[in-house]
């Protein structure tokens, strides 16, 4: 790109060619924002192009892009294994169907509360993982992962999340999500009335993809985000250079169990319903494919890698039922053989390729 | 009085179970440093494979042999083909694979020999053990089993060729490929041992819970606290753990009121973070420092 200053060249040029480099002073119509405005234009265009089944589709594809870039800002940029995100997903999700059904809340009030809570879970989650690395940390997230549908089911709790049985949510509006009064859904999407609340989730699931994306690049990109690579890169020199390792250890397992905790909420309030069941190991399981699909520590993977956990196990089960699953694990070792940093890896190879040409 | 003895010597039968599967997962430990989470499916797909073996009317002395031989060989070529070509791979990686492997696993099993619970017979005669009422001559039979693979294990490895050569491509890789040693055939080797001891374990323990694809991810995690407990790198550690985690679980579930039986997989959680966090060697490992 004729645009980029110097400094930014000289940045580039002196460092390894490693992921998502802070950059001070992009240039404001670089290739990746183009690509990013064309996204958003896209997935705000959608709703007015197809029908109301397909919108549902979307909403999941962009939750788990919520929860897969939570769960990238601990793994691609902090280092820290995860298998036992589903563990926050559920606790928000049943923040969200809680307070909808027992606090009268709207949906749209219950997402801070779901951050909230799986940020003070995360936190303290995060105390125990210090001690622990590598594959130890995944064994001790598995085992979270494995015990959170019997947690759930738990008697004593049984008065607030149902039990076995679960939460079905929005029983006063007909399990449909209300639309706020200041929302012209109706009128702009041209749906009755039962549709819209599907439309709603669809606008505010867009907003929250949005806003994590912002607060999540700008967090990587300040010196809060580079204590955290440091840590990624090289613990011992991050420690000995003066990085409290601990406190961005946690603060990271915290801040990613909290996005992760809002992806939750949405997916709630999408699919109108939580039960135990729902949140197995298999919840967590496919955020790591997510993440390895979409691209380890690229955070607008995150869309390409909710895509593919919706979309691939159903073209899957059409190419033959019941070995679905199957295909999925193929499909997955082999792209780590083919392109071992995602596809999202393959997206930026092909651009610093365009870059150099236009140069 | 009466009721504690008789919880212990429950959890000793049930860490049975759990003791046969921390042997395999600690097996895999040693050849690779690496926890395989697909190992409860592959464990399963082998119990499958003897269950189809018995289906045909083989005896039930032909089929064990013969299933733990093709897990052996099937453990093998899983390392040669899956994970060869990834060796040098970051641990991501790895865990990756894991799970498309138990993704793999799960889904062929569902394909071939669908949902439905089925029913593995007992080698051992049915009715209880000595006329005990606490323990069944299957659980009985299932913890000498479990013994008698240790005792081989140890023989294994104190006293064959083969076995030194394993433990110096484990500890040492460069120094034993400078010996001559094929370290890299080792891991596989590590694999077919890991993937034939828990064949055993699956079909022993299938009897006691019935056989179906998703059979053993419970079951495996308690295999991993056992693990975890006895110290990864210690295979008597990790049949001494199998138990400890049993009698834990049953003690647990009788005197804490609420974890009852709907608790017991936390458990396994809270056994394995507070191990982990506080005595990360477990009960009977080595200490691993690492060298900067």
């Amino acid at each position: 790109m004729a645009t980029t200053d110097d400094a930014s060249l000289a940045k580039r040029a002196s460092l390894p060619a490693s992921v998502d480099v802070a950059e001070p002073r992009t240039p404001l119509l670089s290739m990746g924002n183009v690509g990013l405005a064309l996204t958003l234009a896209a997935l705000l265009a959608l709703p007015f192009f197809t029908e109301g089944f397909f919108v549902f589709q979307m909403t999941k594809v962009l939750t788990y892009a919520v929860a897969i870039m939570g769960l990238n800002l601990l793994t691609g940029f902090n280092g820290q294994f995860s298998l036992g995100h589903g563990a926050f997903f559920a606790i928000g999700a049943y923040t969200t169907a809680i307070l909808v059904e027992m606090g009268g809340f709207g949906f749209l009030a219950t997402l801070p509360f779901a951050a909230l809570i799986c940020f003070g879970f995360g936190f303290l989650f995060g105390f125990p993982a210090l001690r622990l690395e590598g594959i130890y940390l995944a064994l001790a997230t598995f085992a979270l992962a494995v015990a959170t549908p019997q947690i759930l089911k738990l008697s004593p709790l049984e008065g607030l999340t149902g039990g076995v049985q679960g939460i079905y949510l929005f029983s006063e509006t007909f399990g449909e999500p209300p639309v706020p009064s200041w929302a012209p859904v109706q009128s702009i999407f041209g749906v009755d009335e039962f549709d819209a609340g599907t439309y709603w989730v669809y606008l505010v699931t867009v907003a929250v993809v949005v806003l994590t994306y912002w607060i999540l690049t700008n967090l990587v990109g300040s010196r809060t985000g580079r204590a955290m690579m440091a840590i990624r890169d090289n613990p011992i020199a991050a420690r000995s250079m003066g990085v409290n390792a601990a406190f961005y250890k946690t603060v990271a397992f915290g801040v990613s169990a909290a996005v992760v905790g809002v992806a939750g909420g949405i997916g709630a309030a999408s699919t109108k319903f939580v039960a135990p069941d729902s949140f197995t190991f298999f919840v967590s399981v496919s955020f790591l494919v997510g993440l390895v699909v979409g691209g380890v520590g690229w955070l607008p993977g995150a869309l390409i890698g909710g895509a593919f956990i919706v979309f691939v196990p159903n073209y899957a089960e059409e190419v033959s039922k019941g070995l679905s699953g199957a295909f999925f694990g193929i499909f997955l070792i082999l792209m780590i053989y083919l392109a071992p940093n995602g596809v999202g890896g393959l997206i930026r190879a092909a651009a610093d390729r365009i870059r150099r040409r236009s140069d | 009085m009466e009721l504690f003895l008789q919880q212990v010597v429950g959890g000793i039968a049930t860490g049975g179970i759990y003791a046969c599967m921390a042997l395999a997962v600690v097996m895999i430990y040693q050849a690779i440093h690496h926890l395989n989470f697909a190992q409860g499916e592959m464990a399963t797909f082998s119990t499958f494979i003897a269950w189809t073996l018995l289906a045909y009317g083989l005896p039930y002395l032909a089929v064990f042999p013969l299933a733990i031989a093709i897990s052996f060989v099937g453990g093998f070529a899983v390392e040669r083909i899956v994970f060869k070509p990834i060796e040098h791979a970051p641990v991501l990686t790895h865990i990756v694979v894991f799970i498309a492997l138990y993704s793999i696993f799960n889904s062929a099993m569902g394909f071939i020999w669908d949902f439905s619970i089925k029913t593995v017979p007992s080698p051992f005669p049915p009715g209880r053990f000595l006329g005990s009422n606490l323990i069944s001559n299957h659980q009985a039979g299932m913890i000498a089993i479990t013994l008698v693979v240790l005792v081989l294990l140890f023989l294994f490895f104190a006293y064959t060729r083969i076995g030194l050569a394993m433990r110096a491509a484990a500890a040492n890789p460069d120094s034993a490929r400078l010996v001559g040693i094929r370290t890299s055939f080792m891991t596989a080797l590590g694999w077919g041992m890991a993937s034939a001891i828990g064949a055993v374990a699956g079909i022993l323990i299938a009897p006691l819970v019935f056989l179906e694809p998703n059979m053993m991810l419970t079951i495996l995690l308690y295999g991993f606290a056992g693990a975890v407990l006895g110290g990864l790198t210690s295979p008597p550690g990790a049949v001494l753990g199998g138990f400890i985690v049993g009698i834990v679980e049953n003690l647990a579930g009788t005197y804490i009121p609420v974890i009852g039986g709907e608790l017991k997989l936390t458990i396994a959680l809270a056994l394995i973070v507070g191990v982990l966090v506080f005595k990360p060697a477990g009960l009977l490992g080595r200490r691993i420092v690492q060298r900067v």
